[in-house]
């Protein structure tokens, strides 16, 4: 197995509401240690995407397959496991089958929000806390335990404290541990989030513009944790983003959607360079609207 | 700065005139019958200034009162000091909740306890239980139940039924009755946890009503309106409070009376309370607790963190029902007689009205209601004093829900987040710090 081998597929996904097509038949690969970044313009269905691969949607069609423990097996086992209708078979799971909290928790793909969903009213610590709900509870003999004060469930709660503790650090929150969260400011907020989502162990992060409102400084710091999550804890990153100098200096990959359509796919220089990719920022040149005009004798 | 009085004038004037609008179809407008049966008008003009003014004044007066208290984060103050009286206040009000029917007992005698013990020990906490039941659901989970009084039904009824059928007795029928309610919990919970907001509080409020109803009209198992009576045996560790040779005031060598039993039933709602308030302060530290909480804050993020929000619902649900169905259990030992009419809507609302006074979520605000709200209205039917003043044909048992809404009213206007709307965090690095109101969310089913 390689390092390198792709452990998420889509497949051919599409998501309709209504008469509105979002994304149409939309194919990519994320690879396990790669940063991936998903990119595009306003309303090219980025966010939809991901709300299909964490479960949040239901893809009209279309197949989504995780291997969250090594690499995916060759088609032939995926489509078999298909045909089955199960779920998940020795360790490759089909999310569009899987409700969100089963993605999380077994398929171990963990998310952020575009707009920040912390626990406002609780602490920085909760927030991390609450992230390790699964291993707590089956350590609180689903709370029958821990309400006896088990002291194997102490042990696993310091365990958790300490864990939440060393995240805390990671983000330079430490100094803020017991303050609300949603008294933190923005940029703390975001880092937090992310924080949160790697408490609860994943193997793929996606991350929906997390520098969206950071200054150039929390940028660069937000790359630095981004590598870092990546190198030191092996998780790969897919990330929705607008900076583009976020998406060119840390991606390893990078598909661009227009319209609810893949346009591009491929290393970061490769696609800056494809003309589709730069006509959907950018608008075509005015000959060519004026050709396409005549053509439809407009 | 006379531009902002003239505007608060205006703004009195406005409301005595509103005030006038209404009083003058129900106050001023009175239709007497005379002898021959024929309704004569007999306006009643003085009653309808009366009232304007009094709205007048009302408003001008709060114009010039702070509104609201400030956000209690934003003040800053010696903690440490405030933990220290908060815990001497604990004791002292424990101290008082323990000795609370042997004080009565020295200043009014046995006779004249009893309806001190009955009507501010044991109805108090009753309610202060659950308060502290319904304070799950609402306080931590943040859904909005409207019909937990039908949970309180199920407890009820669950004893009552089974001491008329099974002769079983309050000690193995109080888990039953628990065991039961939280059964219904769950039965309602998978259909209606999907609602959210206002649909889940009518689905729950139409759940407690369709309980009352089966009540009502299933009567060939629950006698209808008529009700069950005479099942309760309560003894005491098998000693039967009664005037007997083997009863209570004989075996301890003291005079027969009905207080013992009221005593001993104080004591034992006193125990139910403080075991429901234990537990619920312990599951609020486990994962089970701040899985609820993090449900009131924010459930989409919960199922981006691998918690399934229809369990995380269903055990608030099945837990807070639970400690109704033994509060239940216990009001049908207390009345020994359970009829309909005791479970309707008005004791929903009067539960969620503790809650919400409380402060959702705050163990020590929610007991602090239930003593405002029942305490309160129970003491409005001794202002025979007031006769003194307003003629003997002054009734004020009569004014007692007004004055209790009123004071509802008024205090949500003061603390619209009830009497304690700070959270406490579950675990701290350092110090445990209080987090104001204004960050706690409601929840939204």
């Amino acid at each position: 197995m390689s390092a390198r081998a792709p452990f998420l597929r889509i497949e051919k996904m599409s998501m309709r509401f209504g008469g509105l097509t979002a994304v149409d038949n939309v194919s990519f690969e994320v690879s396990r240690g790669d940063i991936a970044a998903l990119i595009g313009p306003n309303g090219a269905g980025k966010t939809t995407v991901f709300n299909c691969i964490t479960g949040f949607y239901k893809p009209t069609s279309g197949r989504i397959s995780m291997a969250p423990d090594g690499a995916l097996p060759d088609p032939a086992a995926i489509d078999a496991l298909t045909r089955s209708g199960r779920r998940h078979r020795d360790g490759l799971y089909l999310l569009e089958r899987m409700p969100d909290h089963e993605i999380a928790r077994a398929a171990r793909v963990a998310r952020t929000f575009q707009n920040i969903r912390l626990f406002a009213g609780m602490t920085a610590l909760e927030n991390l806390v609450v992230a390790q709900h699964q291993p707590l509870m089956r350590a609180s003999g689903w709370s029958l335990l821990g309400l006896a004060g088990a002291p194997s469930f102490r042990h696993a709660e310091r365990a958790a404290v300490a864990r939440a503790r060393d995240w805390l650090a990671r983000i330079d929150l430490l100094a803020r541990a017991d303050d609300p969260a949603g008294a933190l400011p923005y940029g703390d907020q975001r880092r937090l989030e992310i924080a949160r989502a790697m408490c609860l162990g994943p193997q793929l992060l996606c991350l929906d513009e997390p520098a969206a409102g950071l200054n150039p400084r929390e940028s660069a710091d937000l790359n630095r944790l981004l590598r870092a999550i990546r190198d030191e804890f092996g998780v790969s990153i897919l990330l929705i983003e607008h900076d583009m100098s976020v998406v060119m200096e840390i991606s390893d990959h990078v598909v661009v959607l227009d319209y609810g359509r893949k346009i591009a796919d491929g290393k970061p220089e490769h696609v800056r360079a494809d003309p589709s990719v730069i006509a959907a920022y950018l608008g075509v040149p005015d000959e060519e609207v004026a050709a396409a005009e005549r053509e439809i004798g407009a | 700065m006379a531009g902002a009085r003239a505007s608060v004038l205006v703004d009195a004037l406005r409301a005595a005139a509103i005030a006038g609008g209404l009083a003058f179809p129900i106050v001023a407008l009175r239709a007497e019958p005379d002898f021959s049966n024929k309704l004569v008008l007999e306006p009643r003009w003085s009653w309808m200034f009366a009232a304007m003014a009094l709205a007048f004044l009302v408003r001008l007066a709060s114009a010039f009162l702070p509104r609201r208290a400030a956000p209690a984060a934003a003040r800053p103050r010696d903690e440490a000091a405030a933990r220290r009286r908060g815990r001497a206040f604990a004791v002292f009000g424990l101290g008082v909740i323990f000795a609370w029917p042997f004080l009565v007992l020295v200043v009014a005698g046995p006779s004249g306890a009893l309806k001190w013990i009955d009507n501010y020990g044991v109805q108090i906490l009753i309610y202060v239980m659950l308060g502290w039941g319904l304070n799950i659901v609402v306080g931590l989970a943040g859904l909005l139940d409207l019909g937990y009084v039908a949970f309180y039904a199920v407890g009820a009824y669950a004893y009552a039924l089974l001491a008329t059928h099974y002769d079983l007795s309050f000690w193995l029928c109080l888990p039953i009755a628990g065991i039961l309610a939280a059964f219904w919990g769950v039965l309602l919970g998978f259909p209606v946890l999907r609602l959210r907001g206002d649909y889940l509080a009518i689905v729950t409020l139409a759940f407690g009503e369709i309980i009352r109803i089966v009540l009502v009209n299933f009567s060939t198992l629950t006698n209808g309106d008529a009700g069950i009576g005479n099942f309760a045996t309560i003894t005491f560790f098998g000693v039967p409070f009664n005037a007997s040779e083997g009863g209570f005031a004989a075996v301890f060598g003291l005079d027969h009376s009905p207080v013992y039993r009221l005593v001993f039933l104080y004591y034992l709602i006193l125990a139910l309370a403080l075991v429901t308030n234990l537990a619920t302060l312990r599951l609020r530290r486990l994962p089970i607790g701040r899985a609820w909480e993090a449900l009131r804050e924010d459930e989409i993020a919960c199922r981006s963190l691998g918690l399934d929000t229809t369990k995380v619902k269903l055990t608030a649900f099945a837990l807070g029902a639970m400690f109704g169905g033994f509060a239940g259990a216990f009001f049908a030992v207390r009345q020994d007689f359970v009829s309909p009419s005791s479970f309707n809507f008005i004791e929903s609302a009067t539960i969620l009205a503790i809650v919400v006074l409380g402060g959702r979520g705050s163990q020590i605000g929610v007991a602090a209601a239930a003593v405002a709200i029942i305490g309160g209205s129970e003491l409005l039917r001794e202002l025979d004093v007031l006769k003194r003043f307003l003629g003997s044909e002054f009734d004020p048992t009569q004014y007692r829900m007004l004055l209790v809404g009123l004071a509802m009213v008024l205090m949500m206007n003061w603390r619209p987040r009830g009497f304690v709307a700070t959270r406490a965090p579950t675990i701290a690095l350092g110090e445990r710090r209080a987090i104001g109101g204004d960050l706690v969310r409601e929840g939204r089913g």
